[in-house]
């Protein structure tokens, strides 16, 4: 990327509250049923049906604006108006300009603040199903609609400018994605629709106003997100450096093509009439409902991090997969227990993260006792990883599997034989490595490891190599 | 005969509900060609309600306090399986698939729909003019329109077609009805009556409320579709007070308000007589009677024509042709879309859409949807003062008795200025109620309203109940 340029990221989230039922009605709310079977008068959006607040979702609603560090206010709801056929009222009821939920941030795990406008809430459209050649509404015979997602609850996050990379924004998605599956709010499902990201995307010179931004709909996952962002700077940077300008408009991301196409322009945008929707009252939490809501929310994954930092010494940043993976609590309890922090942090991003199935069983203790054992030197590195997959498959105690497979300590008398003989075998290699060619060094490894049936630990022979030469000089 | 004395007769098994209804529905089939009253009779559905009822009385229990009274439904009111037009033809083959709240009471408390009833479209309207399905004629004299826009219903309990009807109130289309045809008519506060199956027009001042030949069956079938409803966020979670205890009240030390604002020059002379008439008598029963103003209520009329035609651009978008009703198939959408609602709305329906479009449009909805807001609430904060010294107030319900048909259908801002009086409890979701009260110089019915605060229907019926026994005889029929 050209170096004089820097892209400004904001990311609008919709998120599908993981309600039992709809939002103002009391059908299911379920993901992949027969089309047109969850749906009632008042989804539907029948003459003189009115609709009820479901405060499940005002309860879910307000964990996703606590986890979000929001301000949660007394909020109204609003009609925004436009015909669409997948919307039954042709109105969509949704909080404009009081939202529930209000300035709040997220942080990233290298320790980035990301702002968040508001986390609003609003029911979620029916979709749309073009039939023809296409799969787009240009070029379609016919279509055909489905209800059942019309009034499912929505929250939509609204993120503040200020991601620069597409690594920032896809960190921001997956961190977000997490937050909200730790409230329970949300499944965080991409694939199923049940998040969605829409990424308002400009172009400055560092530190000059803004550029005009444009937002890009229809991506599909984390990696379309990055890819849009790129594709979508490089498109706005090339139109300036060429003289023309960016136009605000509405853009639509291609996976297939890799490209993102234009919708509809600022000038085609609709005019949506917000007014206060007069069928509902307002949302107005009791400092108690406020209080109950903070005190059943978990520990989420910006604090995970910083407590297993804190045990493994280590930075949050560091362990982001292992709270990402859910290998924290393990983690941070084996290291309560005795094991060496760095080591039970490797182990958990290696072996542990390959079978993670496995590893929600494992005994914190046993875990800490093969760390122990390697940190030890009771154990190799190779025997150390053997023992855990025995540990894992069969939850066996450590010390019994290194015990039946003869994993003990070659004692360093007969070691220093071991590698005296290795040495002795091959007098030319030895040469080389006085002079100072260190490969030589894992030949001699070898046949020590050869000799003593893998029971050496390769990093013992090393240094007595090194201790060797060192006298020898 | 009254509702309230038919029930009793019922439940006592003196008279069979099967009677009940063959009678209603005999004068109906004899009268209704005139007057037009019905958009549908439900004749099968009746009998075999009224049946049932009986049955009920012949088992030994009680089929509830409107036991076998016919009762009839503006068209606006969903009913489970029976067609529900608004009077427009966008709404064409549509059966609701349930019934409305306030249906479903009044079936529960033993009462009879014999069918739905006139309206002007979608309930925008004050003369009835406006049904996609011909006007209905006021039956005192049929060259006249019954009001608006629940005219076949009020007309219905004029022309004694059923004792007891529905109709909906968004700005006076209970009132101004009742009150040019002579009968009793009330709008409750808003929220006292649950708004679920009623075919919105303009959410914020709808409300379901009754039509009687009397304020006691007014009150009785109050009683029966007020409350609470968890299917209607915006009714009230309080229990509902007896009315008809308040009835034989009186109204000795109450404090009664002539509201300047709605008197003077729109108020024919012999409307404002009659008014003065009953404020005379409810002095004359003890009220302590004065002037007073409300000064906001100037703007009620202008704000309501913001109001009411923003919302109803919203309530009304979904009649697009996709889901139910009237399609219209266009080459896309957006044609469909335009084809069928040409087609199948009305002229005043078309020009309330447009006028609330633009009322909400951006760049415009701080000059007209905000200040109308504004002007509301600074009419509730007059109404608020008014009541601080006044328990009810009075002021004509209609500025006129009964115009001719065709009299106003060309100049709608005549047509808006029969609402004048009406309109501000919409505005402010107060209860009022437009009473009998003598005739106009023409010989045809005049209405007094009585306006009360939020929640003060008890007061509201004291005073109806008085003017109903003071009041000089009626238009004859």
């Amino acid at each position: 990327m050209s170096g004089h340029w820097e892209t400004v990221i904001g990311l609008e989230v919709h998120c599908e509250l993981r309600t039992e039922t709809k939002l103002f009605c009391g059908c299911r709310n379920a993901f992949g049923d027969e089309p047109n079977t969850n749906v009632c008068p008042v989804c539907l959006g029948l003459p003189g049906s009115l609709p009820v607040l479901n405060r499940r979702a005002v309860d879910y609603a307000m964990r996703i604006g606590q986890a979000l560090h929001c301000d949660i206010r007394r909020s109204i709801f609003h009609r925004k108006n436009y015909f669409y056929p997948d919307m039954p009222k042709d109105y969509q009821v949704t909080q404009y300009d009081e939202p529930l939920n209000v300035d709040g941030w997220l942080e990233l795990p290298d320790g980035t603040r990301v702002g968040i406008e508001r986390a609003h809430m609003e029911e979620d459209t029916g979709k749309t199903q073009h039939v023809g050649v296409s799969g787009r509404i240009h070029g379609a015979d016919h279509s055909l609609v489905d209800y059942n997602r019309a009034g499912v609850p929505l929250v939509e996050i609204v993120g503040r400018p200020d991601l620069r990379t597409p690594d920032d924004a896809r960190a921001y998605v997956t961190e977000l994605r997490a937050i909200l599956v730790a409230t329970g709010a949300s499944d965080g499902k991409m694939e199923e629709g049940s998040l969605r990201v829409d990424a308002n995307v400009s172009v400055r010179r560092p530190g000059g106003p803004f550029g005009t931004r444009c937002e890009i709909k229809n991506l599909n996952s984390v990696r379309s997100l990055g890819r849009a962002i790129d594709y979508e700077t490089r498109r706005q940077i090339d139109l300036l450096e060429s003289g023309g300008r960016v136009v605000q408009e509405t853009r639509h991301w291609n996976e297939d093509e890799g490209r993102t196409t234009s919708m509809r322009s600022k000038e085609e945008a609709y005019d949506y009439r917000y007014f206060p929707e007069p069928d509902l009252v307002p949302i107005d939490p009791s400092e108690e409902w406020k209080a109950a809501v903070r005190s059943a929310l978990p520990v989420l994954p910006a604090e995970r991090r910083r407590r297993l930092a804190a045990a493994g010494g280590t930075t949050p940043g560091d362990v982001a997969l292992l709270v990402e993976l859910d290998l924290d609590e393990l983690v941070t309890a084996a290291i309560a227990a005795g094991a060496e922090p760095r080591l039970a942090i490797n182990r958990a991003g290696n072996e542990l993260a390959g079978d993670l199935e496995a590893a929600r069983h494992l005994d914190p203790a046993r875990f800490a006792t093969v760390c122990r054992m390697e940190a030890d030197g009771r154990l190799t590195a190779t025997q150390a990883k053997q023992v855990l997959a025995e540990v894992l498959a069969s939850g066996a105690d450590p010390e019994a599997v290194a015990e039946t497979r003869g994993f003990r300590p070659i004692e360093s008398g007969a070691l220093d034989i071991a590698v005296a003989d290795a040495i002795a075998a091959d007098p030319e290699g030895w040469a080389r490595y006085l002079a100072g060619e260190d490969k030589v060094a894992g030949a001699f490894v070898g046949k020590v490891m050869k000799a003593t049936g893998g029971k050496a630990d390769g990093k013992a022979v090393t240094a007595i190599l090194q201790a060797r030469r060192s006298s020898a000089g | 005969m009254s509702a309230v004395s038919l029930a009793a007769d019922v439940r006592a098994g003196r008279r069979s509900a099967v009677d009940v209804i063959d009678e209603h529905l005999a004068r109906i089939e004899a009268g209704d060609g005139a007057i037009h009253a019905f958009l549908e009779v439900t004749a099968t559905a009746a009998r075999a309600r009224a049946a049932a009822v009986d049955a009920r009385v012949a088992a030994g229990e009680d089929p509830g306090p409107l036991a076998g009274v016919p009762i009839a439904l503006k068209d606006n009111l969903c009913t489970r399986g029976v067609p529900t037009t608004c009077a427009s033809r966008i709404l064409d083959g549509w059966r609701p698939p349930y019934d409305a709240t306030v249906v479903s009471r009044v079936v529960a408390a033993g009462a009879v729909p014999l069918g739905k009833t006139n309206l002007d479209e979608f309930a925008m309207g004050s003369s009835t003019e406006n049904s996609a399905f011909g006007p209905t004629r006021n039956p005192h004299d049929p060259s006249r329109v019954p009001g608006g826009s629940s005219g076949g219903s009020a007309a219905a309990v004029a022309a004694r077609f059923a004792p007891l009807a529905l109709g909906s109130d968004t700005g006076g289309s209970i009132r101004q009805p009742a009150a040019l045809c002579g009968v009793v008519g009330l709008k409750p506060t808003y929220g006292l009556v649950s708004r679920y199956g009623l075919v919105a027009f303009a959410s914020s001042l709808d409300q379901i409320g009754p039509f009687a030949a009397t304020v006691a069956d007014a009150a009785t079938l109050l009683g029966v579709i007020a409350g609470h409803d968890p299917l209607d966020s915006t009714s009230w979670d309080a229990p509902v007070p007896d009315l008809l205890g308040a009835l034989g009240r009186g109204v000795d030390g109450l404090r009664v308000g002539i509201v300047r604002e709605l008197g003077g020059e729109g108020i024919a002379p012999d409307v404002a007589a009659r008014v003065g008439q009953a404020a005379d008598a409810l002095a004359a029963a003890g009220a302590k009677v004065d002037e007073v103003s409300v000064p906001a209520a100037r703007y009620a009329l202008s704000s309501y024509y913001l109001i009411a035609p923003a919302e109803c651009s919203s309530n009304l978008a979904r009649y697009d042709g996709v889901r139910y009703g009237l399609r219209v198939p266009g080459d896309d959408i957006g044609q469909m879309y335009g084809r069928t609602r040409e087609a199948g709305f009305g002229a005043e329906v078309k020009r309330r859409i447009m006028l609330g479009t633009y009322a909400l449009s951006a760049g415009y909805y701080d000059a007209y949807y905000g200040q109308a807001q504004r002007a509301r609430t600074l009419l509730i904060r007059d109404f608020a003062a008014a009541y601080e010294s006044f328990d009810v107030l009075l002021s004509a319900t209609a500025p006129t008795t009964a115009f001719p048909l065709g009299a106003k259908t060309t100049d709608p801002l005549s047509m808006y200025l029969s609402d004048v009086c009406t309109i501000p409890s919409n505005l402010a979701g107060h209860p009022a109620a437009s009473v009998p009260f003598g005739t106009g110089d023409d010989g045809l019915p005049v209405g007094v309203q009585v306006l009360a605060p939020a929640l003060g229907e008890v007061v509201m019926f004291r005073v109806a109940a008085a003017l109903e026994a003071a009041a000089p005889p009626g238009a004859g029929r």
